[in-house]
């Protein structure tokens, strides 16, 4: 009698565990009612907490609101965690975010050894130098420079590369724990030049107290597509945030945006229909409302849309899109989503 | 046998956390496994990849040379360890002496003295040491003149870079100097032929293989220094803020201490004839440093642990480090195991050492 008991609890506890180790992020999600979300808190254009407001804002946080829009209906059902560069993988890892939108560049060796999977590319970046004005006008005359990055980057072993691959004797790296304190010792002119992606330089240079004074040099010394990521390991969380990701990339595409969406719900094109989860089953079939794409456009907007409000033309950060990596496929880009079908 | 019992009670509750503990680390590793990241110390032997913009490392053939981005991370952690070093060493040596000082100054009979010292000890024990590091770098340090305006004196040259110092290296003659050296030192009796063997060797040395010291001034280029010795001002930056922080609570160790010895010793001192400060000197503070020793201690740990701040103003200590190759790596487990045996052997020592001190000055009794 004992033993059979015990042998029942045995039985339960597996099973517990079994079916905890197999329960999606998904759900954990869906069942908490919120979404905790990993994100930049001092680089401003992606994602900045404003000290004035305490509220998140940038590009990258859009897609934070994208997610919870699509889930909950809300976007602003999400919790944000502030991660430094250098914790942003353990934290994922350990499952302290569900997501972090945190300008991360994909690298074959963060997919592989750290645990992690990418979500689909949402900026397209490559690292850049910024001086100070009539200190070098190009990459060539920093010989002898101390180069400033953010510790732990790509940008930091990239500068390292480009540095041994040059064979520049005199130059240096000085990394700092966050951008910030990297903008700072930079304009004090502890350094001569602040190496980070070109977009991450130009939201800086726009908070800098005279932005005209500092220059962006021209050559780009790597690619940095920059993604999501979660958890590895778990393909029907991450199957359902590559689908609101590719959702705003394929509105764009299709012209929808949050004003004429009403009217696109009217729409009788099959293909729109499906996509707008008018008809078929896209949106269960992947764990998400039948109607999560019109959740995402109505609270975001479509890429196109998000990507205006942090680096359009009016924006503090412009960061020019045509003829660059991040137009869509159509105008020469790279921005592309696969079929909704 | 209530011996027998505790020391079984006591070896059981060392059973339990040591198992505790291991199931922690077993269920990490399986964690782990299970997101296709096995625990494995082999990343410690892969290329770092990356720089760091100060500090020496140990290279198997080569002792102890720069860090390369082509070393190991292993050899980065060495390098953040021997920065560590570096600045807890010289902050224990500096923040005794400033906080013996300041401790005579709070028990100085001059009252602008005392004040002085006594808000230098308020103001700094009741900020934090992060701000107060903030300070040093940013405010302090960084407000230097900028590089092209260097300031400089001969060979010295400082500017928001850093203090630059003409380097003293030794030369070839250095091993005729070393030999002349030996010679004197062996010979007890120091004849007049010792010191002339001392002058042989230097003239020998000097003419055959070199001058002994060499001093090579640093070259400036358009935005830094080739040769001579960089005291960069991160390192700065770190030193002084560990110093002035640490040293306001020594002083108040030593003014404690001081205050501790019994009336009764200075009387007794003065009775014998000895004047104010050799009283001080010779019979009170030999007694202070008995009391002061274990409080002492627990300070010099304090600033050992307290240079992992130094990632807070870009020094590449050995916790800042571990940081870059967590990050770079992945492996923050194994890394993190790493770094908390080092820093806890690096207290461990310094305890061993202070002890070793204590005992030696501790009173004996003898009955």
């Amino acid at each position: 009698m004992n033993r059979k008991w015990l042998l029942g609890l045995i039985l339960v506890l597996l099973g517990l565990t079994g079916a905890l180790a197999q329960q999606s992020r998904l759900d954990v999600v869906k069942g908490r009612g919120r979404l905790v979300c990993g994100v930049n808190a001092v680089l401003p254009g992606f994602g900045f907490l404003d000290q004035k407001t305490g509220k998140y804002t940038g590009f990258d946080v859009e897609f934070c609101r994208a997610v919870a829009a699509a889930l909950f209906g809300d976007p602003d059902k999400v919790d944000y965690v502030p991660l430094d560069a250098r914790v942003r993988f353990q934290a994922v890892q350990n499952g302290e975010v569900d997501v972090a939108f945190r300008n991360t560049t994909v690298t074959a060796n963060r997919d592989g050894a750290l645990g992690v999977d990418f979500l689909p590319v949402t900026f397209y970046d490559g690292q850049g130098v910024m001086v100070k004005k009539g200190r070098a006008n190009s990459l060539r005359e920093l010989q002898d420079a101390t180069f400033c990055t953010t510790q732990g980057t790509t940008n930091e072993k990239n500068i390292t590369d480009y540095i041994r691959t040059q064979r520049w004797r005199g130059a240096k790296v000085l990394t700092f724990e966050d951008g910030a304190k990297v903008m700072n010792a930079f304009l004090q002119g502890r350094c001569d030049a602040f190496t980070a992606d070109k977009s991450q330089l130009v939201g800086y240079r726009a908070t800098a107290p005279k932005p005209e004074e500092l220059v962006i040099l021209k050559e780009t010394i790597s690619k940095e597509p920059l993604a999501g990521f979660v958890r590895e390991n778990d393909s029907r969380w991450r199957d359902a945030l590559s689908w609101i990701v590719y959702a705003t990339i394929q509105a764009e595409e299709y012209g929808i945006t949050q004003k004429n969406l009403e009217q696109f719900l009217k729409s009788e094109v099959p293909e729109i229909r499906r996509f707008l989860g008018l008809e078929g089953t896209l949106g269960q079939d992947l764990g998400l409302p039948r109607d999560f794409v019109v959740r995402v456009i109505r609270a975001v907007g479509n890429y196109g849309e998000i990507y205006d409000r942090f680096f359009g033309a009016k924006s503090p950060f412009y960061i020019p899109r045509t003829g660059t990596l991040n137009a869509l496929q159509r105008y020469g880009g790279l921005m592309y989503s696969p079929p909704f079908r | 046998m209530p011996r027998l019992r505790d020391l079984l009670l006591q070896g059981l509750v060392l059973g339990l956390v040591a198992w505790g503990l291991l199931l922690l680390l077993a269920e990490a590793r399986s964690r782990m496994a299970a997101q296709g990241i096995p625990f494995s110390f082999a990343f410690l032997s892969q290329e770092a990849g990356f720089s760091l913009s100060e500090g020496l490392t140990y290279a198997p053939g080569e002792g102890l040379r720069p860090f390369y981005p082509s070393d190991t991370y292993l050899q980065a952690l060495v390098a953040g360890f021997l920065n560590t070093v570096k600045v807890a060493l010289l902050g224990i040596v500096v923040a005794t002496i400033l906080g013996l000082l300041v401790a005579a100054g709070r028990l100085s009979a001059n009252p602008l003295a005392r004040a002085l010292a006594m808000g230098y000890v308020e103001a700094i024990r009741n900020t934090p040491l992060l701000l107060q590091l903030f300070v040093w770098y940013f405010a302090v340090l960084l407000k230097l003149p900028p590089w092209e305006k260097a300031l400089s004196w001969g060979g010295v040259i400082l500017s928001q870079r850093g203090l630059v110092l003409p380097q003293v290296g030794l030369g070839g003659g250095a091993w005729g100097l070393a030999l002349g050296l030996l010679a004197w030192f062996l010979l007890r009796q120091r004849p007049l032929w010792a010191w002339g063997a001392l002058a042989l060797g230097l003239l020998l040395g000097w003419a055959l293989l070199g001058p002994p010291l060499v001093y090579s001034a640093p070259e400036r280029g358009t935005f830094g220094t080739r040769g001579g010795l960089l005291l960069s001002p991160e390192f700065a930056a770190l030193l002084f803020g560990l110093v002035v922080y640490t040293a306001a609570f020594i002083a108040e160790v030593f003014r404690g201490a001081i205050l501790a010895v019994p009336k009764g010793q200075w009387e007794a001192a003065y009775a014998l004839g000895l004047e104010g400060r050799d009283a001080f000197r010779l019979i009170v503070l030999p007694q202070a440093v008995r009391i002061a020793v274990p409080p002492l201690a627990n300070q010099y740990l304090n600033l050992a642990k307290n240079t992992s701040l130094g990632v807070a103003v870009g020094y590449p200590d050995l916790f800042s480090v571990y940081s870059t190759v967590a990050n770079q790596s992945g492996r923050s487990l194994e890394a993190i195991l790493l770094v908390m045996a080092v820093y806890l052997t690096l207290s461990l020592s310094i305890s061993a050492v202070v002890n070793t001190y204590n005992r030696r000055v501790a009173l004996r009794w003898r009955l």
